[in-house]
């Protein structure tokens, strides 16, 4: 204790230690060796050995770029989708809920406290083919008599959709929640109707709310494979699907690697350009309070 | 200043309630408020002047009675349809908009033409000094700049009433003072009806035409500064506008126009009041610095009423000196004596003098028991009426 109190700037670096402990052997040192790996060559049967071999990015791009472009395509349809129904709920239980607020909230999260996986099949099963709702659907011809729900872009985008709203509403939430009354009041003292106070006050100052929920929303649903498995056909395979199975079942770990940096690196470039447009103040949440 | 001519009053609230649940916030409030007064609102807090303020705004609606803005009633109408515009308590300017933005608010709303809107903007900005602010964000500001804005962003409207909810409440004191001045000379420019929440009793008088003394959701004056310093009602007026003395005591019968009022400490007075029920607990009221004080070695001045007492203290103040002095019945008087003079100020008698207080029967005032308690008596019907 004494040689903390005599090197008292020690302190800030002794607490980071065991976050930064974590943060470099499960990150930094597994990151390290993926990008080792993506530069070797060889199979499981004869090793790999690292030789700078830079073409496996190139040829993993040209053969999965379908895969990836419907990865993006699904997350983003996905992410718009959790918007969409995320806002108007996070708004209510913001502001309409009153004492039901919490139990709301509850319910909200509730589906975390079942494994994804599960969740998932859950899924697969109210779904099937000879489930009643895909039944039903027939019937009032929503769908053709031998129409099916499984396996086609609406399951898996449905799936996302559902597994990834709660990283949607709770940031959402979080933003609506703090904002000052007297700020909506003073909308209102000053002429807004109810619309113009929702568009010129409540959506700008819950726009942190936005940019993180789509972030969260985003990002994880890119690199989902678990939908497209279970809810979806070969049609629907996205990019994660991709690099599970070379990873697990080819063992071809540099090219599963190399998707791997691929994904991350198109991932940051993206989420770098939406926070520029979003803006960085945004990203930080300091508008939200009143001054 | 009287409530009684013959124009339509900016604002009047008709037997107004309002309840929260089993909380009555304000109860049968009655008030008129004259076109281009600057009418306060007083009181501690808890006793339903924001409140009022709110159902003027049309952020609240009475539960019962009326409020009429310009002779057409209100109720029903949401804020945003009412000519009126509110400072609020700290602000609420729109962080995510500059000064600039924030002023337009309501005349973009409102429909005025950007280019004229933009104009309005600059004038205003430019009348509260934060001209060269305008591309700021509110968190750029000091608190009496933003305090400003919030200002500017309410007249720049011209509502036909502004509502000011303790607008002074979270600056400095010296900032404070400084923008008391500024808002009264605002105001005086505008022309436009103030109506003003504080519970500082020394803001009220200083700016107000006319101050409304609230206590737990009822109106227990409403006059001017001076009258309501110099002839409070009842004991929470006294009590609450500046240090006051009450001295309790009993109403005798009335003689020749006079009343006879035996105090607890033992003394009988006359006062010119009556109206009063023999017997009716009442309090003789005489401010600090109307009380002279002399030792009772002394000979007792005459045609003045007096008391004596034991100074428990004394206080050098800078421009006077304060003495508390304890009557017999355990009542506290405060005296403040100026210092226009030195030596005269080392003659005053120190703590544990027994001293007699004597006064001009004209300072003294006589007030009843605070109204809160029999809700029944129509508060509006007695106070309007006193003023010469």
């Amino acid at each position: 204790m004494a040689f903390v109190r005599r090197h008292r700037g020690i302190l800030p670096l002794a607490l980071l230690l065991p976050g930064l402990a974590w943060l470099i052997i499960f990150f930094a040192l597994p990151l390290y060796y993926q990008g080792k790996i993506s530069l070797e060559v060889g199979s499981i049967f004869n090793g790999f050995h690292f030789n700078w071999h830079f073409k496996t990015y190139t040829d993993a791009w040209s053969a999965y770029r379908t895969q990836f472009l419907r990865s993006f395509w699904f997350a983003g349809l996905s992410t718009v989708l959790s918007l969409l129904i995320g806002y108007p709920l996070a708004y209510a239980i913001a502001f309409r809920a009153g004492k039901w607020r919490n139990a709301l909230l509850l319910a909200v999260i509730l589906p975390f406290f079942v494994t994804y996986l599960v969740r998932t099949l859950a899924w697969e099963t109210i779904l099937d083919d000879s489930s009643p709702l895909v039944s039903f659907l027939q019937t009032i011809h929503v769908i053709s008599p031998h129409g099916r729900v499984l396996a086609t872009t609406g399951s898996v985008v449905a799936g996302i959709t559902y597994n990834f709203l709660p990283f949607m509403i709770l940031p959402l939430y979080a933003s609506l929640e703090r904002i000052d009354d007297r700020l909506l009041e003073a909308g209102a003292d000053l002429y807004g109707n109810r619309r113009s106070v929702f568009w010129k006050i409540t959506l700008p100052l819950s726009m942190p709310g936005v940019v993180a929920g789509v972030l969260l929303t985003f990002i994880p649903a890119a690199g989902d494979f678990v939908n497209a498995t279970l809810l979806g056909s070969p049609n629907q395979t996205m990019i994660g699907n991709v690099i599970q199975s070379r990873y697990l079942e080819l063992n071809d770990y540099p090219t599963a690697a190399a998707l791997s940096f691929t994904l991350m690196f198109i991932i940051l470039v993206m989420v770098a350009l939406w926070a520029k447009v979003a803006g960085t103040d945004a990203l930080m949440g300091t508008e939200a309070s009143a001054t | 200043m009287t409530t009684t001519s013959g124009t339509t009053p900016s604002v009047r609230l008709e037997r107004v309630t309002k309840r929260f649940g089993d909380l009555t916030a304000v109860r049968e409030l009655t008030l008129d408020i004259e076109r281009g007064e600057f009418f306060t609102l007083l009181g501690p807090s808890g006793c339903g002047k924001t409140t009022t303020l709110r159902m003027v705004a049309g952020f609240e609606e009475p539960s019962e009675g009326q409020v009429l803005l310009d002779g057409t009633d209100v109720s029903g109408l949401p804020a945003f349809k009412r000519a009126t515009n509110t400072v609020f308590q700290s602000y609420a300017l729109f962080p995510h908009l500059n000064v600039e933005e924030n002023v337009a608010f309501g005349l973009r709303r409102k429909g005025v033409a950007r280019k004229e809107a933009a104009r309005r903007v600059s004038e205003e900005l430019e009348r509260v000094g934060l001209a060269r602010e305008a591309k700021r964000k509110p968190r750029q500001l000091s608190g009496g700049q933003q305090q400003r804005v919030a200002l500017a962003r309410a007249l720049v409207n011209l509502p036909t009433v502004l509502l000011l909810d303790e607008p002074l409440g979270a600056l400095d004191l010296k900032l404070r003072k400084g923008l008391q001045v500024e808002l009264k000379r605002i105001q005086r420019e505008v022309g436009i009806t103030f109506v003003y929440v504080t519970h500082d009793q020394e803001e009220a008088l200083t700016m107000s035409d006319r101050i409304a003394v609230m206590n737990q959701g009822v109106v227990e004056q409403v006059d001017a500064p001076e009258a309501v310093y110099d002839r409070p009602r009842t004991t929470f007026v006294a009590g609450f506008i500046g240090v006051s003395n009450l001295m309790p005591g009993v109403a005798g019968p009335v003689s020749a126009g006079a009343t006879e009022l035996k105090l607890d400490s033992g003394v009988t007075l006359s006062t010119p009041g009556n109206g009063y029920a023999s017997g009716e607990r009442v309090w003789a009221v005489v401010r600090p610095e109307k009380l002279s004080v002399a030792l009772v070695e002394e000979p007792a001045p005459t045609g003045r009423p007096s008391v004596e007492g034991l100074v428990e203290s004394s206080l050098y103040l800078g421009t006077a000196t304060q003495m508390v002095v304890r009557l017999p019945d355990g009542v506290t008087m405060t005296v403040l004596v100026p210092n226009a003079d030195e030596t005269e100020r080392q003659r005053l008698p120190g703590a544990g003098a027994r001293v007699r207080l004597s006064w001009a029967t004209d300072h003294m005032h006589v007030v009843r028991e605070s109204q809160v308690e029999e809700p029944e008596t129509t508060p509006q019907e007695g106070l309007s009426s006193e003023r010469a």
